[in-house]
């Protein structure tokens, strides 16, 4: 007879620490699982060396530790602690990659950013990496490459070290894609400028302590009568008019903001008056590839769960994965994923060598929203009626998702970008 | 005492990777898996790196055992603060078989060598969590040891080790040099900030091969199969405590 006493465990302490118990009711920003099908090789990379790869595990530890525990609350909240997290993110370095050393960046070329960009892709959920992006590569590349020492010091250092959030001030109500049409004024009076106008769209808006601003300084030509300037965003008349409550990206907060005759200094200026169209024209290779790399890490998350979620759930029988329609359907996507990362990698490996990237990064920006949208369809119906709850990933990502085609520069704007450099357009 | 610590540092399938066995059952698929340094191993690493920041020690050796790829995982101690790095080359062929007791034998080698006031371990590593490491160096070296560290208190000529046991904690004070090795809860380790993994490319790491310490490598254990565990089976509620006695003993458990 049996008479041993103890019931056997066939799971070690570690395994059920290390290992866990994958429920799919678990908590959506709970999930650790890695996606299998994109493994991390070290050997052969076209662009990555053993250091991206180091920064990439130090970003992925402070994601599971730092932010994805608190995804669901911030999401459900609205916001996310700026300032926090970006004090996280500053002392590991990530805020600064490609900025000058002598500000506390790094000195990095640009395939930092991106392998930073591609690792912030394991947040659960789209507003928080679009935020630190405004941060990294948005609001402050023209200020690191244009603006005065005093300027850099008092804005750009404290920035990439994350005592100081950043936002962007371009996007008006009345002008989004069309920029040179914003009617946000900086006059000027003797040392100071005096702006009256707004902006909208303003992602960090309701927590930033500066904003990157693009104002009219002179009446000149659009392209040639505006300027880019530092302003403190605690300074009399800037008014936080309202949080904008938006359909996806909601952990972002993201602001309409209205000046009322607000004085800043005119050193204040990032480099030349009359240049800041140009400036900011400047960095918009950086801006979209930057928003590519992310979008296509969820992508893989995205595909992976589904994979994971449709081999559980059975109908008629057999696991939905097994349908055909399915796991072609996925393949299908996970191949166009595939081809946007290796467009991503090429256009970056030709940029950080000094080349003139804006068509292909017009066309990779192009095609990671329109890519998005897609698979978070496809995807959300193979999880039927429970991708329609906001209990998992999927339908946030499919929210989320929808303002890659909008922001960052629209679709229709890449497509024209595209069509000048086909030379299709009417003369 | 020479101030140095060597911390072994494992080179293994990220905790997060769904493992999968090979068709042929000879072991689990590593080509193209996701690899990071062994859980426990970060934890030590941590742990030398913090005595070195309170000065007590001077010099923090992070080595690692295995083909190539292993200086990645000696790269990652090097950003969190490791010295210098030491690689003892085995061929891939040779790390098939590679266990506790010729690593045993390599780090005793290497501590004699380095002339190290302390060896800091893993308890064990996630792949093959075989928690023999420690416990073998410290008997090849005739050593006193702590094991499953839970708390370290590093004083002149002896350390006080609290370690995680079945009835719960132990306190013992034993005599450097000594080897200890780590339990999930001595501390949490660093992630590398990327100054730091800059800084590390400029690291030293050495190459060393197990001949020159005088260790064999030959393995008298074979592995026969490898399967997968059983798939877990659906429970079944039971209405009273005597029908789970009812149904324990039907199943043959008590």
């Amino acid at each position: 007879m049996n008479s041993s006493k103890y019931i056997v465990f066939s799971l070690t302490v570690h395994e059920c620490l290390f290992r866990g118990f994958r429920t799919l009711s678990q908590n959506v920003s709970s999930s650790k699982h890695t996606p299998s099908n994109a493994p991390e090789t070290t050997v052969d990379h076209l662009i990555y060396t053993p250091e991206h790869f180091a920064l990439k595990e130090s970003i992925k530890k402070i994601i599971d530790q730092e932010i994805n525990p608190h995804v669901d609350q911030w999401e459900a909240e609205g916001k996310f602690p700026a300032h926090r997290i970006f004090k996280i993110l500053g002392n590991a370095g990530i805020l600064g990659v490609n900025k000058p050393v002598e500000y506390g960046g790094l000195g990095l070329d640009f395939s930092y950013s991106v392998a930073v960009s591609e690792e912030l892709g394991n947040i659960r959920c789209g507003g928080i990496p679009m935020a630190i992006g405004v941060q990294t590569d948005m609001a402050t590349p023209a200020l690191a490459r244009f603006g005065s020492h005093e300027l850099k010091t008092e804005f750009l250092l404290p920035s990439i070290l994350g005592d100081k959030v950043a936002c962007l001030g371009v996007s008006e109500v009345g002008a989004g894609s069309d920029v040179s049409s914003i009617m946000t004024k900086a006059v000027r009076q003797g040392d100071e400028y005096v702006i009256n106008g707004g902006k909208m769209w303003t992602t960090n808006g309701t927590q930033a302590d500066w904003m990157c601003l693009l104002a009219n300084t002179s009446d000149g030509p659009p392209h040639r009568n505006k300027s880019l300037i530092c302003l403190p965003m605690d300074l009399p008349g800037v008014h936080i008019a309202r949080q904008i409550d938006k359909m996806g990206m909601r952990s972002s907060d993201t602001a309409e903001v209205f000046f009322d005759d607000v004085r800043v200094p005119s050193k204040n200026v990032i480099g030349k008056e009359g240049m800041g169209f140009t400036y900011q024209m400047l960095q918009f290779q950086e801006e979209r590839l930057w928003a590519v790399a992310n979008t296509l890490t969820t992508m893989d998350i995205v595909i992976q769960e589904t994979i994971d979620y449709t081999r559980q759930r059975k109908i008629f029988k057999m696991p939905v994965l097994h349908h055909q329609t399915v796991h072609f359907r996925l393949a299908e996507l996970q191949t166009e994923v595939e081809l946007l990362r290796s467009l991503l990698h090429r256009a970056t490996a030709l940029f950080i060598k000094g080349n003139d990237v804006t068509k292909l990064a017009s066309m990779a920006k192009l095609k990671a929203g329109r890519l998005a949208r897609e698979l978070g369809d496809s995807c959300l119906q193979y999880w039927g009626g429970m991708g329609f709850t906001n209990d998992v990933l999927v339908s946030r990502f499919y929210r989320d998702s929808r303002l890659i085609s909008i922001g960052g520069g629209a679709d229709e704007v890449m497509l024209g970008i595209i069509c000048k450099y086909m030379d299709t357009l009417p003369k | 005492m020479s101030g140095r610590v060597l911390v072994g540092v494992k080179r293994v399938i990220d905790y997060a990777v769904k493992i999968r066995v090979k068709p042929d059952h000879s072991g689990v698929v590593t080509e193209g898996v996701k690899h990071s340094m062994n859980p426990f191993c970060e934890i030590a690493v941590e742990e030398a790196v913090k005595m070195k920041e309170k000065k007590l020690i001077k010099e923090v050796v992070a080595v690692s055992c295995g083909p190539q790829q292993v200086q990645e995982t000696i790269r990652t101690a090097l950003a969190m603060g490791a010295d210098r790095g030491i690689h003892v080359e085995v061929s891939a062929k040779e790390y098939e078989s590679l266990g506790p007791l010729q690593v045993s034998k390599i780090l005793a080698a290497l501590a004699k060598k380095e002339e190290a006031q302390l060896i800091i371990l893993g308890k064990q590593a996630i792949d093959g969590d075989c928690n023999q490491t420690g416990q073998m160096t410290a008997a090849l070296l005739d050593w006193p040891q702590g094991t499953f560290a839970s708390e370290v208190t590093l004083e002149a000529g002896h350390v006080k080790v609290v370690r995680e046991i079945d009835g719960g904690l132990e306190t013992i004070k034993i005599n450097t040099p000594a080897v200890l090795t780590a339990d999930l809860r001595l501390n949490t380790p660093r992630y590398a900030t990327l100054p730091n993994i800059m800084k590390a490319k400029k690291k030293k790491i050495a190459n060393v091969k197990p001949a020159d310490l005088g260790v064999e490598l030959a393995s008298k254990l074979q592995v026969l199969r490898v399967d997968e565990p059983p798939q877990r089976e659906a429970g079944v509620k039971v209405e009273s405590v005597d029908d789970l006695v009812g149904k324990l003993k039907e199943a043959g458990r008590i």
